[in-house]
């Protein structure tokens, strides 16, 4: 059977089932005890073998995170973390680092098979006519275990990587790179991430380069109350492309988890990123009981001139949600969009949306948010347009459209505007609609019962940013979407 | 065998001041038979359609529906479609960014699985749809345009006709396909429920003009006022109401 085949049937199967991703893997993990203090950020950077400029880096974002203030500007309500709860490091025991896939704990692969997705999948693929082999790096809670492609990319010149490996390995693109899109200082939890991140992915594209395949990484948190700290880097440099996807799940748990993420994306002239989400970590139970926060911070830097960043998210899971992925365009003619689906359900919270900042010339933004409230969900949009005054001729379209369904759930709009510029044009358009009695009986009277209904016509609301997505997401993001507005209706 | 058996239906429009829509309505409709309805506006006929398809907005008060020999009221809207009852929208619902084909796909799949068959395999939909729509003079373009979203009011009724050739039901209600429709439509669509016709099956024609049972020969018509059926008749009787009116029967 065609890998796609079997993926497909894949998540099919997990369409068939709720959250079935509640599993807790057995393998043997290495956990520092709970609590923060500089000693755990020397021995994160210990474990990981760094050299002593990351450390030092580390050290600087710790002494400034103790100085800052959880910010309290959020529409969530939720119980706050106490960080000196949370064990910081947590590793998977290995002997050696595995060479290949054969090498990677069976059980661990096993898991990557439960959420659909298996690895070798992935191998499977590259054998597969016609078909674009995605690579992935697999991040089982804070170590990257199993790293494909990477042969194939090395020849088109292309580095995608552990970034713990990137700090050794290529310290110079590092250190020119790193931080320098989410500044150390830029926020609490960007302050806390780069002084106990663990892992994530690097990626350069050289100049020139099209990327020869999609870049994948499927995260998970598995380790009970272990922070995930992930540090993602993508440069891509010079007239090159790349289109990177990021799935997560996670395991089923009573308390909640925290994951404070940062990504950065670099875009030199000419180049442009593509980067995909499907976010569906745990939400919490029905009654609000559980689930993972979700506080990330997200950036993109069109550095160069006619440079482009997309950032493409489905967002079913979490129970509290924080995130904005934002573009600077700096270069001249530069452009940023944003395409978000966001489905709250349940107890679910997000406070979530997008920034533009026009510094460039010509510059150009683009951002359609979809909102979905549904159960007892809250949720707002949350955006940024500032045009600055050297931004001449910058042009902006908003559409903020937001679907409820049921009578207890909510949907906010808090648009912001700034523009310091006489020649640029900005548009903004909202809606707020329920799904109508007549679509739900039109559908029932074809034979579909109200889930797969309610599925079916969020679909179709959403479907200008599903379109944005790379095929090998569509399929699962569309089952997704019916997955977490199960039990919404009737 | 009877396919449908209405006996002193009453439903009333379910909120606390909803008004008594159907009072008593008796009808029986065999294998094999096509049935229409005519009358007034405002006289029930389409919630009549509706309630047989399971809407919500109406609650019964008295009397039973009996389907295949089956409590129809029991059964809930998709149930019923699955189990053979395909409603005719008079206005056809829109649905946007869901292209035709995908929605046709789903519904259909729905009376598969429901039937403990197997889902049918995207190709040979595609092909059967298309087959289908030709029939119909339905271009491929028209497919993968969203349900019914900038569909003219022609286009809409030959999209339910078929949607309802594709899901192949055993009893069909068609509320008012005819309104709205050209004579070169008209035709077509006909034509279409002429082609699912057959002897096993049932058909329930809400029209409000003769000219529709020029091109589907009814085995019974029946006038609707107040609530109920006041009389039943053959072909002729629908004629005579063209040249009389409804004036005849006190409305």
């Amino acid at each position: 059977m065609p890998a796609t085949e079997e993926t497909i049937e894949q998540v099919n199967k997990l369409g068939k089932e709720k959250y079935k991703y509640g599993f807790v893997s057995d393998i043997e993990s290495e956990t520092f005890p709970i609590g923060l203090d500089e000693d755990v950020v020397r021995r994160i950077s210990a474990k990981k073998q760094e050299p002593e400029w990351m450390l030092e880096h580390r050290l600087k974002a710790f002494k400034l995170w103790k100085e800052m203030e959880e910010p309290e500007w959020l529409k969530p309500i939720y119980e706050k973390v106490n960080y000196q709860d949370l064990a910081y490091y947590s590793s998977p025991v290995q002997k050696e680092k595995p060479k290949s896939l054969d090498e990677v704990d069976p059980k661990l692969l096993e898991v990557y098979e439960k959420l659909g997705i298996p690895l070798r999948e992935q191998e499977i693929l590259a054998g597969v006519e016609g078909a674009k082999p995605i690579a992935i790096d697999a991040v089982f809670d804070s170590v990257s275990v199993g790293t494909t492609y990477k042969e194939t990319l090395k020849e088109a010149g292309v580095i995608f990587c552990p970034i713990s490996e990137a700090i050794k390995d290529y310290p110079d693109l590092v250190k020119k790179y790193f931080s320098s899109v989410v500044p150390i200082s830029d926020n609490f939890f960007s302050a806390l991430n780069s002084a106990v991140f663990t892992d994530g992915s690097f990626v350069y594209i050289p100049e020139g380069v099209d990327c020869p395949m999609e870049l994948s990484t499927y995260f998970r948190i598995n380790a009970e109350n272990t922070g995930q700290f992930e540090r993602t880097l993508i440069i891509a440099d010079k007239g090159s492309y790349v289109s990177y996807l990021e799935g997560c799940t996670a395991p089923q748990r009573d308390e909640n988890q925290l994951h404070a993420a940062v990504v950065e994306l670099v875009a030199l002239e000419d180049a442009e990123i593509k980067y995909s989400t499907v976010q569906n970590w745990y939400s919490g139970d029905e009654e609000g009981k559980g689930g993972v926060y979700n506080f990330v911070t997200k950036r993109g830097d069109c550095r160069g001139n006619n440079s482009k960043i997309s950032w493409t998210q489905v967002e079913t899971g979490s129970a509290v949600t924080w995130k904005y992925p934002s573009c600077i365009l700096r270069g001249d003619n530069s452009t940023g969009e944003f395409y978000s689906v966001a489905i709250t359900n349940n107890h679910q919270q997000a406070d979530t949306g997008t920034k533009m900042i026009h510094i460039g010339k010509n510059t150009n933004s683009r951002i359609v948010s979809k909102g979905i409230s549904a159960g007892f969900s809250d949720q707002t949009y949350r955006g940024l347009v500032k045009i600055q005054k050297s931004a001449s001729g910058a042009r902006n379209h908003t559409q903020c459209d937001s679907l409820l369904i049921g009578n207890e759930c909510g949907a906010h709009t808090v648009p912001y505007i700034e523009n310091k510029s006489t020649s640029s044009v900005l548009e903004h358009e909202a809606t707020t609609s329920k799904i109508a009695d007549e679509q739900m009986f039109y559908c029932t009277t074809r034979g579909m019962d109200e889930e797969e209904a309610v599925g079916l016509l969020v679909n179709g609301f959403c479907k200008e940013v599903m379109q944005e997505l790379p095929m090998e997401f569509a399929v699962e993001a569309q089952k997704l979407i019916g997955i977490s507005l199960e039990g919404s209706v009737g | 065998m009877d396919l449908l058996n209405i006996e002193n239906l009453h439903a009333r429009v379910d909120n606390p001041d909803g008004q008594e829509i159907l009072k008593g309505l008796n009808l029986t409709i065999k294998k094999g038979e096509i049935h229409a309805i005519m009358g007034p506006n405002g006289t029930g006929k389409s919630t009549l359609t509706k309630i047989l398809a399971g809407s919500d907005e109406y609650e019964i008060t008295q009397g039973s529906v009996n389907y295949n020999g089956e409590d129809l009221l029991e059964k809930e809207a998709h149930e019923r479609a699955n189990e053979g009852i395909f409603l005719a929208f008079q206005y056809p619902v829109e649905i946007p960014g869901i292209a035709t084909s995908t929605f046709l796909r789903h519904a259909l799949n729905a009376k598969l699985r429901h039937n403990e068959k197997e889902e049918i395999d995207n190709l040979e939909f595609i092909k059967l749809l298309r087959q289908k729509a030709k029939t119909l003079k339905i271009s491929d373009e028209m497919l993968k345009r969203p349900v019914n979203v900038g569909f003219s009011g022609g286009e809409k009724k030959r999209m339910e006709t078929l949607q309802m050739s594709i899901l192949d039901p055993h009893l069909g209600l068609l509320d008012e396909t005819d309104s709205g429709l050209d004579i070169d439509a008209l035709r077509t669509v006909a034509e279409g429920v002429n082609y699912i016709h057959s002897k096993e099956k049932g058909f329930l024609i809400i029209t409000h003009y003769q000219r529709l049972l020029d091109y589907i020969k009814p085995d019974f018509v029946h006038i609707m006022v107040g609530g109920k059926i006041i009389k039943t008749g053959d072909y002729k009787l629908a004629i005579e109401l063209e040249e009389k009116g409804y004036q005849a029967y006190g409305v």
